[in-house]
């Protein structure tokens, strides 16, 4: 059978492009017994709905993907979230990771580091070094990337309010190990809006919070062109309680408001909209979610085409990362957990994730140990070289179901999408707490199915053992918080205390003009000022939100 | 005499950080659907807040929720901060991410039950239920 002519046209242009730019990973791709297997498989007849609604990969609409030759041009980045107690000891489970085949870092900050307290504030007793590593200035980032050239790693860093802060002290110590500031590679989260409805680190109201990340948009596109400025979460939300379809719909609404709000700040659309990245749950539903990886492809670059106009095909593609549900993992039969995962990593992969963070067995307990850390790293391994899904681009493509689906959550994320605007918008719909009610409604729905027993949850409520033993865990030491804050203790001590004035002084007046704050900012990281006192000059002038 | 059934009245409190509140929230709703009155405070409150709250709301008894590992110091500060006001005879529950061998340690600094994810709702309800009764039983 010849080729169709969309399919030789699509080979001429975006598959001979990538293919001149990336190779793929091997000459043949071929199952036990040689034979090849087809980079793309595509009907007989590509007729117009074929090509509006699925289309090929690395082209419009990309429900397909968004790159053409996908895995076969190169596996997603595995990227395992990591971070606890003090710098050098998560230094150390770092430089573990990286030595075991991790191709990305990720970096978890303790709660007072995401909330913009430093070790030593009253609020800070008890959570310090606990979900995350405790970094209260530039001095603590210096040991978290000791060893670690910043030209060689991209590293993703799960910081909101703060996140222009922590992204000047990134700059700093890569600065400090020689690394132009233009070769950085790496995320941060930097997604405000979901804090107010889901993951709870926020420190400042909406509108200034904007503000913030708007400058951000602007500093990259001009400092840090591989940096990725945001990355626009649905994974809390879905934590948090919602439905596949409210996870997409709010994610991108979410993301509608940044634009906006970059656009009004007088952004140029193209110049910063291929650096938004997004970030995704993988749960256990695993049709409905490859579907919904699929659906919101499509539906995002249909918004920045269709309403904002972008041109540049990196400004409609969504791009995204994925971690596995945290929600769905059980303190009971904790082994069970890890099949689990590999199912959620699965669909991830078979709806084209950019990169994946798999959950370890025994996260319904503690934080995990560097064992069942390796078994989360070696399931994706085993999905990208063991299950051949990495084979073929979409594989699932055309399926009745898999389509249907992808088409109704499309529909039905665009329809909540509608009503958010109709009632004013993503912060009114915050402020009222209409987002939050649809979120709290499907957490309630979800969790009475499971007390029902009309959800079965193997080993929670159904298929129960009793069970004798008990897994080692993961303890972050109390000592951690004394030792932070007897370091930070020197620190004050040490440091040019007028230097560190001059440069908080300046940071508080440009917050009352409509200056970028990242260059005061960044002046201000390199005195050594701490995180704690930068935000509390921000929250001065800027005001705390209270939930 | 047939004795007038009375509604109980309890906090349900998020101290320290952390923002993770689908299990306080829900454990709230499946109370006041039981019949209970719930106040619920809310993300990142103080254990002084929480034990202010308490006591201005005339609760029976207070749930606490955490899954950020801070539950060692958090948990016994809000039975602390209650005393200090007063109010030691209202009974903590708490609930979240906490290993086994923390809810020893827990029960020892005053924490009345401890729950871990898996637990069935009505084992909850009814603890809740059974601490009010105590403490009402004991206002008398």
């Amino acid at each position: 059978m010849g080729k169709q002519p969309e399919y030789k046209d699509w080979e001429e242009k975006e598959l001979a492009a990538s293919l001149k730019r990336f190779p793929e990973r091997k000459k043949k791709f071929t199952n036990h017994g040689g034979e090849e297997i087809p980079r793309l498989a595509v009907p007989d007849q590509i007729g117009d709905q074929y090509l509006e609604k699925i289309g090929f990969p690395g082209r419009y609409p990309y429900t397909r993907g968004v790159q053409p030759t996908m895995y076969r041009g190169r596996l997603w980045t595995m990227r395992q979230y990591a971070g606890f107690s003090t710098a050098s000891e998560s230094n150390r489970r770092y430089r573990y990771l990286l030595e075991q085949g991790t191709t990305g870092l990720s970096i978890a900050f303790d709660l007072p580091t995401q909330i913009g307290y430093d070790s030593d504030h009253p609020m800070a007793a008890g959570e310090v070094g606990k979900v995350g590593v405790a970094i209260d200035s530039l001095a603590d980032m210096e040991i978290l990337f000791d060893g670690i050239p910043l030209d060689k790693v991209s590293t993703s860093m799960t910081i909101n309010a703060p996140a222009a802060i922590l992204l000047a002290m990134y700059a700093a110590v890569g600065e400090k190990q020689g690394v132009a500031v233009g070769k950085l590679k790496g995320t941060i989260q930097n997604d405000i809006l979901k804090e107010y409805v889901a993951r709870g680190t926020y420190i400042f109201p909406p509108w200034p919070s904007l503000r913030l990340i708007t400058d951000i948009f602007k500093w990259c596109t001009e400092q840090t062109p591989e940096f990725n400025t945001i990355s626009i979460s649905g994974y809390h939300i879905r934590e948090a309680g919602s439905t596949a379809v409210q996870e997409v719909a709010f994610t991108l609404a979410n993301g509608i408001t940044y634009v906006q709000a970059a656009l009004d700040a007088g952004l140029e659309l193209d110049y910063f909209a291929p650096r938004l990245s997004f970030f995704f749950n993988a749960s256990s539903d695993l049709l409905e979610e490859v579907s919904k990886f699929r659906a919101a492809r499509r539906l995002w670059a249909r918004i920045m085409r269709e309403r904002f106009n972008a041109v540049k095909p990196e400004s409609r593609m969504l791009r995204f990362h994925t971690q596995t549900a945290g929600y769905t993992l059980a303190a009971q039969q904790i082994d069970n957990n890890i099949v689990r995962v590999a199912l959620q990593a699965l669909s991830a992969v078979l709806g084209g994730t950019q990169s994946l963070h798999t959950n370890s067995r025994d996260e319904a307990l503690s934080l995990p140990t560097e064992d069942s850390v390796r078994t989360a790293l070696r399931t994706q391994q085993v999905i990208a070289h063991e299950s051949g899904v990495t084979n073929s681009v979409d594989p699932l493509a055309g399926s009745y179901f898999i389509e249907e689906l992808t088409d109704r959550i499309e529909v039905q994320a665009s329809e909540l999408i509608e009503k958010i605007e109709t009632a004013g918008g993503v912060v009114a719909a915050i402020e009222d707490g209409f987002i939050q009610r649809q979120i709290e409604n499907s957490a309630y729905e979800y969790q009475q199915e499971i007390e029902k027993g009309e959800r079965i949850i193997v080993g929670v409520n159904e298929f129960q053992i009793a069970e004798q033993t008990k897994p080692p865990l993961l303890r972050v030491d109390p000592e951690v918080e004394n030792a932070q804050v007897r370091g930070l203790k020197a620190l004050r001590e040490k440091r040019d205390n007028k230097k560190v004035a001059e440069a908080l002084a300046n940071l508080s007046r440009c917050a009352r003009t409509s200056a970028n704050l990242m260059p005061e900012i960044l002046a201000a990281v390199k005195t050594y000022a701490t995180l704690g006192e930068i935000c509390q000059v921000l929250r001065e002038v800027f005001g705390e939100y209270r939930g | 005499m047939p004795e007038q059934k009375k509604t109980h009245r309890v906090l349900i409190g998020k101290p320290g950080l952390d923002g993770h509140d689908r299990g306080a929230k829900f454990i709230a709703r499946a109370l006041r659907d039981a019949g209970f009155e719930v106040v619920y405070t809310g993300i990142r409150r103080t254990p002084e807040e929480i034990a202010a709250a308490a006591i201005q709301e005339d609760v029976s008894a207070v749930g606490l929720s955490l899954l950020s590992g801070a539950h060692l110091s958090l948990f016994p500060a809000v039975v602390q901060a209650l005393k200090n006001a007063g109010a030691g005879d209202i009974p903590v529950l708490g609930g979240g991410i906490i290993p086994d061998e923390d809810v020893a340690l827990l029960k020892d600094a005053g924490i009345i039950e401890v729950y871990t994810p898996g637990t069935p709702v009505t084992q909850i309800i009814a603890a809740f239920r059974s601490a009010c009764e105590t403490q009402e039983a004991g206002r008398t």
